[in-house]
């Protein structure tokens, strides 16, 4: 790569490589975060019905 | 040996040491894809014929051989299921199983967006895009029926089997070019007779698939922990884990 343009351009197919990259970016990312949210979630639901706190219910 | 088996093979144990691991693993995926998309994206010479195009190979083929891969640990993991009756086992491919999807849906989608400025189309009925296909409608197929029972075993085993006969499928994946005569690419880099590929390509190839591997490492185990919290949500240990604040 000899210019930042020509990255960006992709030498003329940035409109395949960019989307590319962006739908993989997305999905990866979506699949890094969505773990720990249902864990923590989870975890708060399996608190909240723990025998050992006795909330009003 | 068997007595360190078995304790990896307790859940409580393995909930624990897949939580100290899964960071690392994440933080190292990172950094190795940065490295990856770096020499891929920057350093690498625009290929002869398709230009700057080409460089979507560096997310498109580790996607491609995670579809795979993944599928493969999956079916491992359901003949152990089935033989032993280890619960642990169904859970890693529970876990899996959406990681093998998301890549097979990553592989199709810049697969098919290298294939309209080359091809000129984004998608052909072609054996090895046909096959990959048949890929994913397996990964929906197990995520739909392992789900599918009341009680978890059953659905453990009739996912498993889905698994299992599906594996027939990877090896059509993989020869399928060499099989039918098709649009797609033959095996270039790895399988390939003679590698015609120039190192400053297929370094940061190499890179960005170790990359993708610890990545999935990494996500598998954490999936895996929340596997494993909503199979053992009656036991003791994670009622005591919950009732921590």
């Amino acid at each position: 790569m000899s210019s930042w343009h020509e990255f960006l351009t992709m030498g003329g197919y940035a409109a395949y490589v960019w989307p590319a990259y962006g739908v993989a970016l997305g999905v990866m990312v979506l699949n890094a975060v969505l773990p720990s949210r249902r864990q923590r979630a989870l975890l708060k639901e399996l608190a909240r019905r723990a025998p050992n706190n006795q909330e009003l219910p | 040996m068997f007595v360190w088996f078995h304790k990896l093979a307790s859940p409580p144990y393995f909930y624990r040491l897949a939580g100290r691991l899964a960071p690392w693993l994440a933080w190292a995926s990172l950094i190795v894809i940065l490295a990856g998309l770096y020499g891929g994206l920057w350093l690498a010479p625009p290929d002869y014929q398709q230009g700057d195009g080409f460089r979507i190979i560096y997310v498109h083929v580790p996607s491609a051989w995670m579809s795979l891969f993944i599928y493969v640990v999956m079916a491992l993991a359901a003949a152990i299921g089935l033989i032993w009756r280890m619960k642990l086992a169904h859970a890693v491919s529970a876990a899996a199983a959406p990681l093998g999807a998301a890549f097979t849906f990553l592989a199709l989608v810049t697969g098919s967006l290298w294939g309209k400025p080359m091809w000129g189309t984004y998608w052909v009925w072609d054996a090895r895009l046909t096959s990959e296909l048949v890929l994913l409608f397996l990964y929906f197929g197990y995520l739909a029926l392992h789900r599918a029972f009341e009680d978890q075993r059953s659905g453990d085993r009739a996912g498993a089997i889905l698994a299992l006969v599906g594996i027939v499928n990877v090896p059509i994946i993989h020869y399928s070019v060499k099989w039918w005569n098709t649009l797609h690419q033959g095996p270039t880099v790895f399988f390939g007779a003679r590698a015609d590929i120039a190192p400053s390509m297929y370094i940061p190839l190499f890179i960005m698939i170790i990359g993708f591997m610890l990545y999935f490492a990494a996500f598998v185990l954490k999936r895996l922990q929340v596997e494993i919290l909503s199979r053992e949500r009656h036991t003791a240990w994670v009622q005591e884990l919950a009732g921590k604040p």
